[in-house]
C-alpha cells in the first residue's frame, strides 16, 4: 500500500520533471526536418552526364511497382537508343517504396528527399515525363548506361564501350 | 449599490467560470504537451489560445443529434444537470473577504450536495442513451459513486470540528494561524482523491474511459450537449480546486503584498495544474480496485482521522 503510493508519487515527479526537458516536436512548416539523402520521397527521372535522359524504357520499374502506379511506352530514336514515349507516375497511388529505383538498370528513376506534393485536385497528382525529368544526374553523377553497356547504337559500335575489349574475330585462328 | 455589486459577482462568477473552463480545455492540452515533451496546440493566435474559441465555435456549429432510440427527455436533460449543479456549486465559493455570491451557514453541505447532483447527469446520460458503452459508463459511475461519496463528506468533518462551522467564510477565517492542510492532512488527502473521483477526472474517469468504452457515458452525445458535459467536467476541476484551496489551503489568506483574490486565484491555479499532472501521469484503476480502495482504505482512514480529531478537540476544549 505505502509502496504503491510512493510509486504513484514518483510517477508524478518523473512527469513533472519533463517540464524542463527539451521538446521533441519539429515545428514543421517553419523548421524543416532533416531528411537523409537517401530518403524515399518524390520520384524523378535523371539524365546522364551528357544531358540525355537515362531511361531506356525497359519497363522493369513498372513491373516492380507493387501498386502499378508507373506507366510508360518505349520508342526509339534514329541512333537506336531506346527512350520512353511517355512516362507517367500516378503519385496518388505511389507508396514511395523505392522498388522502382532498385529495379532500374540505368539509375534513371530515383527517389528524392522531398515529400511536399499536396494537391487540391487529384488529377494533378499524375506526373508526366516533363514533370519527372530533372536536368542533373541525381545520385550517380558519372554513370552513363550507353557508355558502359555493350549495346550498339549510333556513334558507338561493338567493343567501343568503357571496360569493353574489342570483339574477337572467331573466324581467325591467330591467338 | 449593494444590489448591483451582488449581481456583478453573480454574473462575474457565471461568465468567469464558463470562460475559465473554455480556456482550460486549451490550457490543459498545452500543459500536457509540456509534460510530454511536445508543444500541444500552439497555432491559433498567440500561444494557440485561439483554439479554445475555435473549439467553442466548432462545438456550437456541430449537428446536435438526438438518437431516435434514446429516452429523449432524459437524454436532453442530462447534460444540463451537470452544468447547473457545477455552477450552483460556485455560489458558495468565497473568492475574497466580501466577494462571494452567498455565505450560507451550510455552505459545505450545499457544495457536497451540488457536486453529488452532478453525478446524476453522468448516470442519466449513460442510461438514456440506450447504448451499451454508455450503459457501461453509467454503471461504472454508479459503482464509483457508492465508493467515494461516503468518505468524501466524512473527510471534511474534521475541518468542520476544528472550525466549528459549516460556513466556508468561517472555515477560511479559522485558518488564519494554521492552514488545515497541516492539522488535517489525512482529511486533505482523502478529500483530494474523492474530489478527483467526484468530477470523473483521470485517473478516476471510469465512466468515460475512452480506451475501453469509446467515450463512456457520452458516446451518443454530440454538438452542444457534448460540450456541456465537457464544460461541466472542467467547471468541476475549477470547483474542486477552489474547494480544496478554501477548505485546506486558507482560501484567500496569504502575505499582504498581493490582494486576497489573487492569492485565491494562484492557489486554485496550482491545483488545476496538479489535476492536469494527474491526468498526464497516473494510470486508471479498475472499478473494483477503486471500490476496494474506497471502502477498505479511505473509509477507515477517514474514520480514524475523525475520531482522533474529535478526541483532540475534546481534550483541548473548544478549538
Amino acid at each position: 500500500m505505502i509502496e504503491s503510493i510512493i510509486s504513484q508519487i514518483r510517477t508524478l515527479w518523473t512527469v513533472l520533471i519533463h517540464m524542463f526537458l527539451r521538446r521533441e516536436t519539429v515545428q514543421y512548416p517553419e523548421e524543416m526536418p532533416y531528411l537523409a539523402p537517401r530518403y524515399r520521397g518524390r520520384i524523378v527521372l535523371t539524365r546522364d552526364p551528357d544531358g540525355v535522359e537515362r531511361c531506356v524504357a525497359c519497363n522493369l520499374c513498372a513491373v516492380a511497382c507493387p501498386v502499378d502506379c508507373i506507366a510508360l511506352e518505349k520508342t526509339e530514336d534514329e541512333d537506336g537508343r531506346w527512350y520512353p514515349e511517355f512516362f507517367r507516375i500516378n503519385f496518388s497511388r505511389c507508396i514511395m517504396c523505392g522498388f522502382c529505383e532498385e529495379a532500374c538498370p540505368t539509375y534513371a528513376i530515383q527517389l528524392t528527399p522531398d515529400f511536399e506534393m499536396c494537391e487540391y485536385d487529384r488529377q494533378n497528382m499524375v506526373y508526366e515525363k516533363e514533370h519527372l525529368l530533372i536536368d542533373g544526374p541525381g545520385k550517380y553523377p558519372d554513370y552513363s548506361f550507353y557508355r558502359i553497356a555493350g549495346k550498339t547504337i549510333g556513334g558507338k559500335d561493338k567493343g567501343e564501350a568503357e571496360n569493353e575489349a574489342p570483339p574477337v574475330d572467331v573466324k581467325s585462328l591467330l591467338p | 449599490m449593494d444590489e448591483i455589486f451582488i449581481y456583478l459577482i453573480i454574473f462575474g462568477t457565471l461568465f468567469g467560470a464558463i470562460l475559465y473552463a473554455v480556456v482550460l480545455v486549451w490550457f490543459e492540452r498545452r500543459l500536457l504537451g509540456l509534460w510530454q515533451d511536445r508543444f500541444g496546440p500552439n497555432r491559433v493566435g498567440p500561444f494557440g489560445i485561439g483554439l479554445a474559441f475555435a473549439d467553442m465555435i466548432k462545438l456550437i456549429a456541430k449537428e446536435d443529434w438526438v438518437p431516435p432510440f434514446s429516452d429523449k427527455f432524459i437524454f436532453i436533460f442530462a447534460p444540463t444537470a451537470v452544468m447547473i449543479a457545477m455552477l450552483m456549486g460556485f455560489a458558495v465559493v468565497p473568492y475574497a473577504p466580501g466577494i462571494y455570491v452567498v455565505d450560507l451557514n451550510i455552505a459545505l453541505l450545499f457544495f457536497l450536495g451540488m457536486t453529488s447532483l452532478a453525478v446524476y447527469s453522468v448516470l442519466l446520460g449513460g442510461l438514456a442513451s440506450r447504448n451499451k458503452y454508455a450503459l457501461l459508463g453509467g454503471l461504472r459511475s454508479a459503482a464509483q459513486m457508492v465508493s467515494y461519496e461516503v468518505f468524501m463528506g466524512l473527510s471534511l468533518m474534521g475541518v468542520v470540528m476544528l472550525s466549528g462551522s459549516f460556513s466556508l467564510v468561517d472555515i477560511v477565517n479559522a485558518q488564519k494561524d494554521l492552514w488545515f492542510v497541516v492539522s488535517q492532512f489525512l482529511g486533505f488527502f482523502v478529500f483530494l482523491i474523492a474530489g478527483i473521483a467526484e468530477i470523473h477526472r483521470l485517473p478516476f474517469d471510469l465512466p468515460e474511459a475512452e480506451h475501453e468504452l469509446v467515450a463512456g457515458f457520452h458516446t451518443e452525445y454530440s454538438g452542444m450537449k457534448f460540450s456541456m458535459f465537457m464544460l461541466g467536467e472542467y467547471l468541476g476541476v475549477i470547483l474542486i480546486s477552489s474547494m480544496i484551496v478554501t477548505i485546506f489551503f486558507g482560501g484567500w489568506l496569504g502575505p499582504d503584498f498581493l490582494p486576497p483574490i489573487f492569492w485565491f486565484g494562484i492557489k486554485t491555479f496550482i491545483f488545476i495544474c496538479f489535476f492536469v499532472l494527474l491526468r498526464g501521469a497516473i494510470p486508471r484503476p479498475r472499478y473494483d480496485q477503486l471500490m476496494s480502495l474506497g471502502w477498505k482504505v479511505m473509509l477507515p482512514l477517514t474514520l480514524i482521522n475523525l475520531m482522533v480529531t474529535g478526541g483532540v478537540v475534546l481534550w483541548w476544549g473548544q478549538a
